[in-house]
């Protein structure tokens, strides 16, 4: 048989039986359609998380209080509190060769208030370097003054969403707001960055560092970042500060140290290792809509006996027969992968629009999506297809009544 | 054309052991008319079965054209019914959701035989069949002799060498069965080999050799001059 006619023969097979076809093309569809999602939702996240990470940038060192253990093991009974990573601390971390700026932390829930409006708002206290080290943008004025950590002065910067709260159209620079119990001067606005990180530079008050320390009346640093001179200098980097600190508290390693690539590695295993198990659950779907395939090939195979019995009548082989009704599963399956890959195309492109996520289908998700309806759809058929192939057309060709 | 010795072919019904065929000799020469009659059960359609390759015989031997058919392959089987030989049932068999054009190719479309070719066989036969205007309809509205014709064309187009017929006029009116028996009959006065089950002793009559079965077995082989073909 010539492949042209092979093919309008399936097809005239599906279009003869149009509603079992429309069953089997949706459930194949939705099969197609959820690995698609699925994968697409979980790339999604992974490069959104990682985007997001990125925004750190790969010079970008974390220092923080404590030895935080990733090996696992018990932390120590003997409860020595570790020390508290000072201003000291900062600057001497800041004396280092490889170590560009460095930005101290602190950083605290604080009622903010501008005549009858008031809201809490995650407050921050930090140098200018901060601006520079965490890209920040800001859209009106200046950022925080350069001084040095410890001085304290009443300036403030504040996130886009906070200003539209506090101040709603009016002008915001130069006007005073209050924070707790001190009073700030607004010199600079941050544009609409949004969230980064898990901070929402939106709804953030940054004040001078020596303000937060009186504010949250805390002498220690909620966290050190560091910039160092270039990627070169991150490991160098890291073991100076190490030693630094270590030096600076009697022999006691008791910060750690996080790189971007560090963070990255790990969240990019995670979320890697959650796409495949998103992508095998939306496979087991596929694996159902198979069966689905099995279960309407069987019963197609015995509606449609007399045909069989009449192809064979006319001259077709058994192979042909099973070739015919394989065809028609393979069609069936091709349609519905590839309008469950335009809906899941179309489905993640609404997605992109509504959420702004960067929500892709990989194309190993997508490939392997159609192989996988492909596959199972011949595996599927193959037995009832078979059945079809060894009938005996004397017993197919008999009327309904006396088979 | 067609030589049986000895063909023998049970059935179990159940508990019990129903010989379609047994021990049957029988020779047909090309050319010939032949109608197999006998009450239900007496074993004519397995006959005709085991002739058209679509049921092989328990025991015996059966020559198709000087080939010793028993223990051929499946794929051979289906080679000379598509080449040798043309069916034609009492419920026509169409493909409902094919035209009647559609239906009539295809046997051309299972051999494989490429479209221009096709359309040229078809039509030539569609003509001589005058079913023209007909040819774009799907079974279902088509009338009894109009299906019937479309199933005859359909079994001609592979231009077999034999025709076998399962009560070919069994569902027709008489006026469309007498128009399908005397195409059946113009066909097998051009040298076609013409083989016709039927429980109608008018139809039996006409053909120029008569078999008549019971329980499996040729119990009357009648031979008659050639009447008038339209007599």
């Amino acid at each position: 048989m010539r492949a042209a006619d092979v093919f309008a023969f399936c097809l005239g097979g599906l279009r003869g039986h149009r509603s079992r076809s429309l069953m089997l093309l949706l459930a194949v569809g939705i099969g197609v359609i959820a690995v698609n999602l699925l994968t697409g939702l979980g790339e999604g996240a992974r490069t959104f998380v990682l985007g997001e990470f990125s925004v750190l940038g790969r010079n970008t060192l974390i220092v923080l209080p404590g030895r935080k253990e990733t090996t696992g093991g018990m932390p120590p009974i003997t409860g020595l509190a570790p020390r508290d990573l000072s201003v000291q601390d900062a600057e001497a971390i800041a004396r280092l060769p490889g170590i560009r700026r460095v930005a101290p932390l602190q950083a605290g829930q604080m009622e903010v208030v501008v005549g009858n409006r008031n809201r809490e708002a995650f407050t921050m206290g930090t140098t200018h370097e901060f601006f520079a080290i965490r890209q920040l943008d800001v859209a009106q004025g200046q950022p925080l003054p350069a001084m040095e950590m410890g001085r304290a002065e009443s300036v403030c910067v504040i996130g886009g969403k906070l200003k539209r709260e506090l101040f709603g159209d009016r002008q915001a620079l130069g006007e005073w707001l209050r924070a707790g119990d001190r009073r700030f001067r607004v010199v600079g606005v941050l544009g609409e960055r949004g969230e980064s990180l898990g901070m929402d530079f939106g709804e953030m008050l940054i004040i001078p560092l020596a303000n937060a320390q009186a504010l949250f009346n805390r002498e220690g640093l909620f966290r050190v970042f560091a910039e160092v001179r270039g990627p070169a200098f991150v490991e160098s980097g890291k073991r100076q500060i190490l030693a630094t600190i270590k030096e600076r508290h009697e022999g006691k390693e008791d910060i750690t140290v996080i790189s971007q690539d560090s963070m990255l590695a790990a969240f990019d295993d995670i979320l890697a290792a959650l796409t495949l198990a998103v992508a095998g659950i939306a496979a087991i779907s596929l694996l159902v809509a198979g069966i689905l395939i099995m279960n309407v090939t069987w019963i197609a195979v015995s509606q449609r006996t007399a045909e069989i019995g009449l192809l064979k009548a006319i001259g077709a082989t058994a192979g042909q027969v099973r070739l015919l009704f394989l065809g028609e599963a393979a069609l069936l399956a091709l349609s519905g992968a590839l309008a469950g890959l335009l809906l899941g195309e179309a489905l993640l492109w609404l997605g992109r629009q509504a959420w702004g996520l960067p929500l892709h289908a990989p194309l190993w998700a997508r490939v392997s999506a159609v192989l996988l309806a492909l596959f199972t759809a011949l595996l599927f058929a193959w037995l009832p297809a078979s059945r079809a192939a060894r009938l005996e057309p004397v017993v197919a060709l008999r009327p309904a009544g006396a088979r | 054309m067609i030589r049986l010795r000895g063909v023998t072919r049970c059935f179990q019904l159940g508990e019990q052991r129903v010989m379609g065929l047994d021990d049957v000799d029988l020779d047909v020469a090309a050319g010939d008319y032949v109608a197999v009659m006998g009450p239900s059960g007496s074993g004519k359609s397995t006959l005709l079965n085991v002739l058209g390759l679509l049921d092989a015989p328990d025991a015996g031997e059966y020559w198709l054209q000087d080939e010793a058919t028993a223990g051929l392959s499946e794929g051979r089987r289906a080679e000379l019914r598509s080449r040798l030989i043309g069916f034609i049932f009492q419920s026509y068999h169409l493909i409902p959701r094919l035209t009647a054009l559609e239906n009539i190719e295809l046997p051309m479309l299972l051999a494989g035989i490429d479209p221009a070719e096709r359309r040229r066989r078809s039509s030539a036969l569609v003509e001589r069949l005058g079913l023209g205007d007909r040819i774009a309809h799907r079974p279902g509205e088509l009338s009894g002799g109009q299906r019937q014709r479309v199933a005859i064309a359909r079994a001609m187009i592979m231009q077999p060498s034999l025709l076998l017929a399962d009560e070919p006029t069994g569902n027709l009116d008489s006026r469309s069965g007498a128009e399908v028996v005397a195409l059946l009959e113009e066909l097998n006065g051009e040298g076609l080999t013409l083989i016709v089950v039927t429980h109608d002793p008018s139809l039996g009559q006409r053909a120029a050799r008569q078999l008549n079965m019971r329980d499996g077995r040729i119990i009357e082989d009648i031979q008659r001059e050639r009447r008038d073909a339209r007599g």
